[in-house]
């Protein structure tokens, strides 16, 4: 959604002061016919939910408290005030999966702690969207061994910022595309984006909860919709 | 670091103390070292605690690949007092990698000897608690030792990928 500003009228002083009795007569419910009609236009934009609650979401997300090695440096200070990433909403670092709905992998993986990256991305609540960030995450990079595994081969990966380690520049810049993204992809959940329905794994004797209401978003136009049922 | 002529004569005490324990003796810039039997580390070590080598700074191991017996073992001790080094070392056949463990003895020892298993596959007798450190525990195979597959992933920009075809496997 493209939201551009504009200066409402010359600007000058009457102009405002015309302008602050129209608003005047409009609350107090005076104004009526075409000027009502022209007044309406000016200031009321109109779009779909689905889009508005998207741009919401793309505009505010939460990452996890969550470095692995030297990236996680460079991904602190990103919230600094030299890239301010503030400005796009991201700057929440939560400390709970549960809370969090962005994963930044800051570094790199290796085999022992997969598994708990994969718990952890896992614990975070739909939607949800992971970054890889480095040469470690995406290829594995100078330590191209037994040892380390890259990200694509346990979880889903949305974007991967190449560097060793990237700049704040270049991490924002994944962040940004993300945004992008999140506002163009109306499917939300990641087994839909990547092709992962199905391949849930429950524990039969445990099983509670309907696997299709597992991915229930809170969205509008989110790709399964309905109540969570107990 | 004790001098050549230290090191000479330190062996010659072990060796009179323990019969057939020291095999060889190096004195390499200015790095003492002796070269012991697998089952005599701990008397050895327990001696040179005797002689002031209170503390185990480091235990660590390594392949000889292709030299015979492949891997080894070595021990390095620290007099605080006098600001002395030694270094104790043994060698072990990958066929049969069992040597007496230190950590009764030496507690610092048993984290570094359970990444000794873990890296190279040397098997200490009388560990309390011989696991894998660093690697996951259904890990296959010790990565450090020499014939150790490299591991890891081709990838498009591998740069030596035309002069070492399959560095990977």
């Amino acid at each position: 959604m493209e939201i551009t500003r504009q200066q409402l009228g010359t600007g000058s002083r009457e102009e405002f002061r015309s302008r602050q009795l129209l608003a005047r007569q409009m609350l107090s419910g005076e104004l009526d016919g075409p000027e009502l009609d022209q007044y309406v236009e000016e200031r009321v934009l109109t779009t779909t939910l689905d889009k508005a609650a998207r741009w919401a979401l793309s505009n505010a997300m939460f990452p996890a408290t969550f470095g692995l090695a030297c990236c996680a440096i460079e991904m602190m200070s990103i919230v600094g005030a030299r890239v301010d990433v503030a400005r796009f909403g991201f700057e929440a670092f939560r400390a709970s999966p549960r809370q969090a709905d962005l994963l930044i992998l800051s570094g790199r993986v290796s085999i022992k702690m997969a598994p708990v990256v994969r718990r952890i991305y896992e614990q975070m609540l739909e939607p949800k969207w992971a970054i890889a960030m480095g040469a470690c995450s995406s290829s594995m990079g100078v330590f191209n061994n037994y040892a380390i595994v890259p990200a694509d081969k346990f979880m889903p990966v949305d974007v991967h910022v190449p560097g060793c380690p990237p700049r704040p520049e270049a991490l924002m810049h994944g962040i940004l595309k993300l945004r992008t993204m999140i506002q163009k992809r109306p499917d939300l959940d990641w087994r839909t984006r990547y092709g992962g329905r199905g391949t849930e794994e429950f524990v039969e004797s445990e099983l509670q909860v309907d696997p299709a209401a597992a991915h229930t978003i809170g969205v509008p136009g989110g790709t399964a919709r309905g109540t969570t049922n107990a | 670091m004790p001098d050549a002529t230290g090191l000479e004569l330190i062996a010659q005490e072990v060796r009179e103390a323990h019969d057939g324990a020291v095999l060889d003796t190096t004195f390499f810039r200015e790095r003492a070292s002796l070269l012991v039997e697998p089952d005599s580390v701990p008397e050895v070590l327990e001696h040179l605690r005797g002689k002031g080598y209170r503390f185990l700074a480091s235990v660590h191991g390594l392949d000889y690949f292709p030299e015979e017996p492949r891997l080894g073992v070595h021990y390095e001790l620290l007099d605080m007092s006098a600001v002395d080094r030694i270094t104790v070392k043994t060698r072990v056949p990958t066929e049969d990698p069992h040597l007496p463990s230190v950590t009764p003895a030496w507690p610092t020892a048993n984290h570094q000897e359970r990444e000794v298993y873990d890296m190279f596959g040397v098997i200490f007798e009388g560990h309390p608690d011989l696991r894998r450190i660093l690697m996951p525990e259904d890990y296959e195979g010790h990565p450090q030792r020499r014939d150790f597959p490299i591991g890891g992933e081709a990838i498009l920009f591998t740069y030596n990928e035309p002069q070492l075809p399959g560095w990977w496997e």
